[in-house]
């Protein structure tokens, strides 16, 4: 034994185990404490009210909104991104400017969700019947018919959630396809080969074969896809800022946080949020152990 | 005759993965073009009536980008992001770089079981962090200061940084590091001799994920900065930007082209470090 082996360890651990537990496991429990109180805003003492937040985040409207939204963000946000990877990885391999047609579909997971926001809502941008649309989606749609009357897309209630999906999937099938691209790769092209030689078709080879082989990175693309899609914040801020019922889980604990001033049933959204991933997270450390034990 | 009837046999393929490229890249072409235009014409007419004569470099201008660097604070909030982002991806790096050797080549009761918390902590929602820290840092006097911020992204960056560098420093041979022990060389030695040199590599594509992830943040520094403008970063300056200039999109699309500069170079010069990022997060594991 090497002289001060045993506190070394602790020497190189202890500085970060001391910021994570500062920063994410002791406000973690003080969140789930806090989501059973009354949280006055000031020094007056807090009050304990059971499950009431809980209550209130179950049954108020806008919460009730923020739960629909989420969920169709989660089926749609989630299938989009990894289909299109998928299908993105497999087509992009058969041409021969792959690496150009991929960086362009890459882009967008540099820049900042409030960049993308500001692109897209420009996208979006309407004017009345009559005026020049500046907006590249009312101008393209108004050249393709001369009855298409402009539309709203954010403040329609009908097209607006649809509308911020659509750029959420604009930043995240790049990292989809970096991801399933690699992947694909990986299968051994006599496999595929083979298939063909047996008679399969593509369509064949691709539910038969691909799939199959790529499904444990399928998994782990969808579950990354489901804990962003769960945390999405910043895209419904900068785009709608929730109005027009497109509010989310957390941009619904943020305004109840700063608008409201009311952290304990803040506390109580952002409790639901960390269930909702918990599965997830528990997805996560059993597949790390499998890897450990094959390691 | 066998090549013609190739070519067409795959133009559907090539027509929509072209069509797909466009349909990716043109809404950001047009934000870039948008912002070179001046005023009257953004406001009238479609970014695209500048293919109409696409030669003319008259019918650009850098106004926009004046105007907004000047009046709207993009300067100062420039500056702000640089002091907040460098900070906050040299600390978490340097911290995870120890804790991920620990991890790997030291043996200390708890290491299984502090790592598995780490794991799982990786994806915890940073809203569940939002309220307490928030509170300490009103008590403490660290809201509205860049060491709060700093302090705040180290923390949430580390999980994932410790969890990526262990996978990396752990998959260096085995004997490389047995042998230097051998020869007496102590753990400090092995660390900065052996592990980091020989991850450079993982090091870098770790710092351009959290230059990048701390750089495009708008939650964390929208809930500690509060938005006052001496310390906004370019996320919450654009964000506020618009709402106060609504549809003035000359000065948005430039705004928001100045906020997207860094990490676009970034992207061009390092996205082979990016990618190898990604990848060693995500699948390997």
């Amino acid at each position: 034994m090497k002289l001060g082996s045993r506190w070394l360890p602790w020497l190189f651990i202890g500085p970060a185990l001391f910021l994570v537990g500062g920063y994410l496991v002791y406000p973690t429990l003080n969140t789930i404490y806090l989501s059973f109180f009354e949280v006055p805003f000031g020094p007056r003492p807090e009050v304990f009210v059971w499950l009431e937040n809980y209550e209130y985040a179950f049954t108020n409207n806008q919460m009730l909104i923020a739960f629909r939204n989420n969920l169709l963000w989660l089926v749609l946000f989630t299938l989009l991104t990894v289909s299109l990877g998928l299908i993105l990885a497999v087509l992009l391999d058969r041409v021969r400017y792959e690496a150009l047609a991929k960086s362009i579909i890459f882009l967008p997971m540099a820049i900042s969700f409030v960049g993308a926001g500001v692109i897209w809502k420009f996208v979006y941008a309407f004017r009345p019947a009559g005026q020049p649309q500046i907006g590249l989606l009312n101008a393209l749609l108004g050249l393709s018919s001369p009855q298409f009357q402009p539309e709203a897309w954010l403040i329609d209630k009908g097209t607006n959630n649809f509308a911020l999906i659509a750029v959420g999937v604009w930043i995240w099938t790049g990292f989809c396809l970096v991801i399933l691209s690699a992947a694909y790769k990986g299968i051994p092209r006599e496999l595929l080969e083979a298939a063909r030689v047996d008679g399969a078709n593509e369509w064949q080879v691709f539910r038969k074969i691909i799939i199959p082989a790529m499904s444990s990175t399928i998994a782990v693309v969808a579950t990354t896809m489901v804990i962003n899609v769960l945390k999405i914040f910043d895209i419904v801020y900068v785009m709608t800022s929730g109005d027009f019922d497109t509010e989310v889980i957390a941009n619904r604990m943020y305004k109840e946080m700063f608008l409201l001033r009311d952290f304990g049933q803040a506390s109580a959204i952002a409790v639901i949020l960390l269930l909702a991933i918990v599965p997830v997270m528990l997805v996560n450390i059993r597949r790390f152990q499998e890897q450990e034990a094959t390691r | 005759m066998k090549s013609i009837s190739r070519i067409w046999s795959r133009l559907p393929l090539h027509l929509l993965i072209i069509g797909l490229a466009l349909l990716w890249i043109t809404p950001s072409l047009g934000l870039l073009a948008s912002s070179l235009r001046p005023a009257r014409d953004v406001l009238s007419s479609g970014w695209w009536t500048i293919l109409e004569r696409p030669f003319d470099l008259g019918q650009f201008t850098l106004e926009n980008y004046a105007a907004v660097l000047n009046r709207s604070g993009m300067d100062r909030a420039f500056i702000n992001s640089l002091i907040i982002t460098i900070p906050s991806t040299i600390l978490p790096i340097t911290l995870a770089s120890f804790a991920a050797y620990a991890f790997a080549w030291m043996d200390f009761p708890g290491r299984r079981a502090l790592f598995i918390i780490l794991v799982g902590l990786i994806v915890v929602p940073l809203q569940m962090t939002l309220i307490p820290i928030l509170r300490l840092y009103n008590h403490l006097g660290l809201a509205g200061s860049f060491l709060g911020l700093w302090l705040a992204h180290t923390g949430y960056g580390l999980p994932f940084a410790i969890y990526l560098l262990r996978n990396f420093f752990g998959a260096l041979p085995r004997d490389l590091f047995e042998s230097a022990f051998l020869d007496g060389a102590s753990h400090l030695t092995a660390f900065f001799r052996l592990a980091l040199p020989l991850s450079v590599p993982a090091l870098a594509s770790m710092a351009i994920f959290q230059f990048l992830w701390v750089w495009n943040d708008l939650l964390i520094a929208l809930v500690y900065l509060g938005g006052t403008p001496q310390v906004a970063p370019l996320t919450v300056r654009v964000s506020s930007l618009v709402s106060s200039l609504g549809q003035d999109w000359h000065l948005l699309t430039a705004a928001a082209f100045i906020s997207m500069l860094l990490p676009l170079v970034i992207f061009f010069a390092l996205q082979r470090y990016f990618v190898r990022g990604i990848l060693a997060g995500s699948v390997k594991g």
